[in-house]
């Protein structure tokens, strides 16, 4: 028990000893300062001069979100095509069939959107082109889209008062050529040298002991898994994603991993830091995502490691903790903390199942998903951070008895006009989807769908509201990791959650950039001695705060029908 | 005009209970979007009470009944709360405007002839003349003469103030009374148009603004109401998956709990509040705008004389130079003196009848010598030939050096040491020789350096504006403690430093009489013009001081600050409160058919509808028993913006969580009494 906790302390500080050197050298990047991968240069102006763009050209936010929401229209309709025609296009060694137009729909969103909820399997949903050139392609542009984004927001605090934040599309592909690509080919390496898979031949063929001919499949996984998790994006290559052996042979490979998924949330908030030269600031919003993080963990770890209480009634004793749905390789600790780190951060992959987890396990599976600001996604963790950052900044300038400002410039109605509807948007999207399913549960079981309503949920219950609660939050927050036990392959969960997470991705990311934006225009305020510095445990502290009641009563209903009535039921 | 301080006048509780009733018109309601959805839940309760009568299902129509009533008092709580900050603010205002009924004014035809006018008959532009003894019927500005006039009507300062036409205090106010002389006075304001009825209207709340400040949080408050909306309509096909019936009376004392109705309800008393507390400190703001600003205010800039220091120079010391006996010096300066009717005049005398020396009256056959610009020295020729002056250092010796006479070098030692200390030195010779020096100081007002410190602390840097050379202006600004300060000030020089510092972000406040300040009144972000002051000043600034107190500014920052940090602190208070909501009504909802969730139940609550009611009766009671602390203000610390924060989390956040769990579970045990 005690290795297992230790190689999860040894990974978490791994990860900060990579992250945060990480951190400043995005900073320097970002802002145009000497680098040493400014050897990069030349590619970066040949990709400028093949897409005839001009990189010296400036941007206001309005115009930021107009390229970004461009690109990724297109990107939208060129993977539908791809997805639906895939079985007519090459490289397709396994003869995969090409989907149906609403599992396209909800699949080419969900990859845009670096959700990466899969209502389709690996092995046999898609073709090593669609893998390729249309998965794996988003990993890496959607994890570029919200570190761009979330750049653009740096900008606005950078200098006292501005309009002029920067160029987008250089942005984008420095974050692709100096951070995603690089750091992808690493991983791919460690990756491909401890067994995953990475050539183009269709599936392998052997004989069992009983004599049974097994197929397996296999593809150019590696490369995938390296950008699926250092882009937070967390769709697998196969269908059990990073409990797949292939996909994440050992434990190595599981730190790897583990480690990958982190590092560049956290480096975002330590750039975000250096950027706009005031590193308190940083530190302190590290201070609260951290102690949220483990908030979130050590009572996860605590539940999973106990082991599980039905069990122990039947007399069982489980000196290994909940073994239900975890690799032998990993244990229950290394799945603990995995769960929790793939649900703070919105990545989403999975090395155990969800479903089989502890009831309050699942509670706060949920709740990171529905904080999502805890570190978060590849830069968009730091834009919901934002918004959360904003509403207490308002409500803490009304208690110190000023005009609330940030970072020196007044926060006003038409800024807490934005913030109040994204904050609105969550609670809209989770408790309204998963209104809607139950409702067409309860009502319309026998309704003629691929699977039919009544047969959905693997566990009626308390457990099946927690499925569907759980499947909704996922594709709010982008995240993407199923509880899975859920029939979501049909055209209601298809549509349903392909709105969800489209709204849930771009409303998040137009709102907190448009506040910047619109503050950083603004004239800038010296600090005195009246000002509220935002750099301080006590502004943390309410921060904190915030996060925690606005989540608490927005989900507390659904929560207590879903996770707490099972837990307190299984106690009794 | 008399402080009230009471906050629960029985006639103005009376007024503000009619007015609780009146203000639940749904077209009323719908300006407080926090409100009216709970005037919305009301009637749906008022339609299911009745309904249950025939139907079963949704509850006891008693049980419902209790809730519509409920909820109906959780409305009427809020308009009272409204209704009595709006009540006070109008009697404040009454007692002001009462000053100025219908009085007799005696309008100066174009022809020459006097016509007596009922005081509401004049127009703006009309002329009028009050003499001795009367009450002065409008508001208006002397256009001849001079007058003593009592204006402890409005300021309760009875010490009469002298105004006069063309200078800075050519104002006068309606109701004040003159005491001495005649003035002709011109109408400023149409009636019904001065700044009072403004404020009266202001508070009244038919053309009350909204603040920018309040518009925000709104906009806040609105948003929460909505995800409570969307929580509250979800839990039925929630409920409904879990084979839970809730009753709509349920449901929607769940809503009610959970929207702030707690700052809801309170919102506009507390804007009410702040501009009536500015009225008690006998400020009227032209906007409630106003008000919240100088919360914000960076930059404070203040005159020297009568803000920081008292008045005038005194005479301080007299420094005779070496072979001079004192008494002879002394006698010389009084001399100089007697006919000097300038302040700095009349205090040479007064230091030296303290130090015991006997006046001894002017001596028969003397010529007085008048101050002029030329000479810059005054002085006096006795009949006996002693030729005594007094006046600047360097006019004096031009006297005594023009005579060919040495001037002694350690008087210019004197002259100097004054000079840095910020004092005013005057020279006096007689017979063109120096006789020595008297010390002429600026005397701080006792207590404004510690004013100053609580204005630092409130992160508000104060500039004083003053005439002198820079340095005696450095030397008195470190004295009392400013932080910056304008010296040999002209009007224009305000004016550019109020520009200078609002292009670095800040917002800079002033308080300015003259006309020449106007323009400077009319750029700061709060200009607050002394009732005595000018038309233009008054119509230039966004406040005006009934008082023609220098120093209420410092009190109009901290009334700006107070009504933030007071609607802060209710909001927080109001959201922290939902999360015992949560915990009484959510297990009551679900016990029937998830009796697990039992455990949910931390209070120990006796049954579900009983958890149900407790929760929206202490929603409801919450409102009133913060009514006083909407009105009076939270009290504001110049502890630094951290400090307080930390500390009004503390009381508000945490004391908001804690509150209602002992409140709902004391009201639980008391109605389980009767369930």
């Amino acid at each position: 028990m005690n290795t297992e906790l230790i190689g999860i302390i040894a990974t978490f500080l791994l990860t900060l000893v990579i992250a945060i050197p990480l951190g400043k050298y995005l900073a320097k990047v970002f802002a145009g300062e000497k680098v040493w991968t400014d050897f990069l240069k030349p590619l970066e102006n040949g990709i400028y001069k093949l897409s005839g763009i001009n990189i010296k050209e400036q941007m206001n936010w309005k115009q930021q979100l107009k390229a970004l929401l461009t690109i990724n229209i297109l990107w939208l309709v060129y993977g539908f095509f791809v997805l639906i025609f895939q079985d007519k296009l090459p490289f397709n060694p396994d003869g995969n069939p090409g989907m149906t137009p609403d599992l396209a729909f909800n699949t080419i969103i969900s990859f845009v959107a670096n959700c990466n909820l899969q209502h389709y399997s690996g092995e046999s949903g898609v073709s090593y082109l669609t893998q390729q050139f249309v998965l794996m392609f988003l990993q890496f542009v959607s994890a570029a889209t919200g570190i761009a984004a979330a750049v653009v927001l740096f900008k606005a605090f950078r200098d006292k008062t501005t309009t002029q934040l920067g160029n987008f599309w250089e942005f984008f592909v420095r974050a692709i050529t100096r951070l995603l690509l690089p750091l992808s080919i690493v991983m791919a390496l460690i990756l491909t040298f401890n067994g995953t898979p990475a050539s183009y031949d269709g599936k392998d063929q052997f004989v069992s002991v009983q004599g049974d001919t097994v197929n397996v499949s296999r593809g150019p996984a590696a490369q995938l898994i390296a950008i699926k998790h250092l882009g937070t994006n967390g769709g697998g290559y196969f269908g059990a994603n990073s409990a797949h052996p292939f996909e994440n042979p050992s434990y190595l490979t599981n730190m790897v991993e583990m480690i990958a998924q982190v590092i560049i949330p956290i480096a975002m908030i330590i750039a975000f830091g250096y950027f706009i030269r005031r590193k308190k600031l940083a530190w302190t919003i590290f201070g609260v995502m951290t102690i949220g993080l483990f908030m979130l963990m050590i009572p996860t770890l605590s539940s999973e490691l106990g082991g599980n209480p039905a069990l122990a009634k039947m007399g069982i004793s489980q000196a290994t903790g909940a073994m239900e749905g975890k690799e032998v390789r990993f244990g229950p600790a290394a799945t603990a903390y995995w769960s929790t780190l793939t649900t703070v951060i919105s990545t989403g992959s999975v090395n155990g199942m969800h479903d089989s987890t502890m009831p309050l396990t699942g509670l706060w599976q949920l709740l990171a998903m529905m904080i999502n600001g805890f570190y978060g996604g590849c830069g968009v963790g730091l834009l919901n951070y934002f918004i959360y950052l904003i509403i207490a900044v308002f409500i803490s300038g009304l208690m110190v008895g000023r005009t609330p400002e940030f970072l020196g410039h007044k926060v006003e109605a038409r800024e807490i006009k934005i913030a109040a509807i994204i904050t609105l948007l969550s609670p809209f999207l989770i408790l309204a989807g998963t209104a809607i399913s139950s409702y067409v549960f309860t009502n319309h079981g026998d309704a003629a769908w691929a699977v039919q309503p009544k047969a959905w949920l693997n566990n009626p219950g308390f457990h099946g509201f927690s499925e569907m609660l759980y499947e909704v939050t996922s594709s709010n927050a982008n995240n993407g990791s199923g509880f899975e036990g859920l029939g979501d392959n049909n055209v209601f969960w298809n549509v349903l959650t392909g709105v969800i997470i489209f709204l849930g991705r771009f409303l998040p990311i137009i709102g907190p950039v448009a506040i910047a934006g619109l503050l950083g225009a603004k004239k800038f305020i010296p600090e005195s001695a009246g000002t509220l510095k935002t750099d301080t445990k006590t502004f943390a502290l309410m921060t904190f705060a915030v996060i925690l009641v606005l989540n608490a009563l927005s989900y507390f209903p659904a929560l207590a029908l879903g996770p707490l009535a099972e837990y307190f039921t299984q106690l009794r | 005009m008399k402080p009230n301080n009471k906050l629960f006048e029985p006639a103005l509780v009376q007024t503000a209970l009619k007015q609780s009733f009146i203000k639940l018109d749904p077209r009323v309601m719908v300006r407080n979007p926090v409100m009216f959805t709970v005037e919305v839940g009301t009637l749906v309760m008022a339609y299911v009470t009745v309904y249950s009568f025939s139907h079963s299902g949704q509850g006891s129509p008693l049980y419902n009944f209790f809730i519509f009533l409920v909820l109906l008092l959780t409305v009427l709580f809020a308009n009272f709360a409204e209704a009595i900050a709006e009540a006070r603010g109008k009697a404040q205002a009454d007692s002001l405007r009462k000053t100025r009924e219908e009085t007799p004014a005696k309008v100066l035809l174009a022809n020459g002839t006097i016509e007596i006018r009922s005081s509401n008959q004049l127009k703006k532009g009309d002329v009028f003349v009050c003499e001795t003894g009367d009450t002065i019927p409008t508001d208006g500005e002397i256009i001849e003469g001079i007058a003593t006039i009592d204006e402890s009507a409005i300021t309760g300062e009875s010490a009469p103030v002298i105004r006069e036409s063309g200078g800075d205090k050519s104002s006068v106010t309606g109701g004040t009374k003159v005491l001495s002389d005649e003035i002709k006075v011109q109408v400023s304001t149409a009636p019904g148009e001065s700044f009072l009825d403004k404020m009266i209207a202001l508070v009244e709340g038919a053309s009350r603004q909204k603040t920018p400040n309040e518009i925000a949080l709104t906009i806040l408050l609105a948003s929460f109401t909505l995800v409570f909306i969307i929580v509250c309509v979800t839990l039925k096909p929630f409920a409904d998956y879990a084979n839970t019936p809730i009753t709509i009376a349920a449901l929607i004392s769940l809503f009610v709990c959970l929207i702030p109705t707690t700052i809801g309800g309170l919102l506009s008393a507390i804007g009410i509040a702040g501009m009536d507390r500015a009225l008690r400190a006998n400020v009227i703001t032209k906007s409630g705008k106003a008000v919240e600003t100088a919360g914000d205010i960076d930059v404070l800039l203040l005159d020297k004389t009568g803000t920081i220091t008292i008045g005038n120079r005194k005479a301080t010391n007299f420094y005779p130079t070496a072979g001079v006996v004192i008494k002879d010096f002394t006698d010389a300066c009084v001399l100089s003196s007697l006919a000097d009717e300038t302040p700095e005049g009349k205090s040479i005398i007064e230091l030296a009848n303290e130090q015991g020396f006997k006046n001894p009256g002017t001596p028969q056959g003397s010529a007085f010598i008048k101050f002029t610009a030329e000479t810059r020295s005054s002085g006096l020729d006795t009949a006996d030939g002693r030729r005594i002056r007094k006046g600047a250092f360097d006019s004096i010796r031009n006297i005594v050096e023009k005579a060919g006479n040495i001037f002694p070098s350690d008087i210019e030692d004197h002259v100097k040491s004054i000079a840095t200390n910020g004092g005013t030195p005057l020279v006096v010779s007689e017979n063109e020789k120096a006789l020595g020096v008297i010390e002429l100081q600026d005397i701080i007002k006792p207590g404004i350096s510690e004013r100053f410190e609580r204005l630092r602390k409130m992160g508000v840097k104060t500039v004083m504006v003053t005439g002198d050379n820079p340095l005696t202006a450095k030397y008195i600004a470190e004295k009392a403690g400013v932080d910056d300060f304008i010296a040999e000030a002209k009007p224009e020089d305000k004016m550019n430093y109020i520009k200078d510092e609002q292009a670095l972000g800040k917002l800079v406040a002033m308080m300015g009489d003259g006309t020449n300040d106007a323009p400077a009144l009319a750029q700061a972000d709060v200009g607050v013009a002394m009732n005595s002051g000018t038309q233009a000043a008054k119509e230039a600034g966004n406040m005006v001081d009934l008082d023609n107190d220098p120093t209420k500014l410092i009190e109009i920052v901290e009334i700006g600050k107070q009504l933030l940090i007071t609607r802060g602190t209710l909001t927080t208070f109001s959201i922290a409160n939902d999360v015992a909501k949560y915990f009484a009504i959510v297990p009551a909802l679900f016990i029937a058919s998830i009796p697990a969730l039992q455990s949910l139940n931390i209070m120990g609550l006796h049954t579900p509808e009983s958890a149900i009611m407790s929760a929206v009766i202490f929603n409801a009671i919450i409102i009133p028993i913060l009514i006083p602390l909407a009105l009076k203000g939270v009290a504001y610390k110049p502890i630094g913006a951290t400090a307080l924060l930390r500390r009004n989390l503390f009381i508000y956040g945490i004391g908001g969580v804690v509150a209602p769990f002992i409140g709902i579970k004391l009201i639980d045990l008391v109605v389980g009494l009767f369930v």
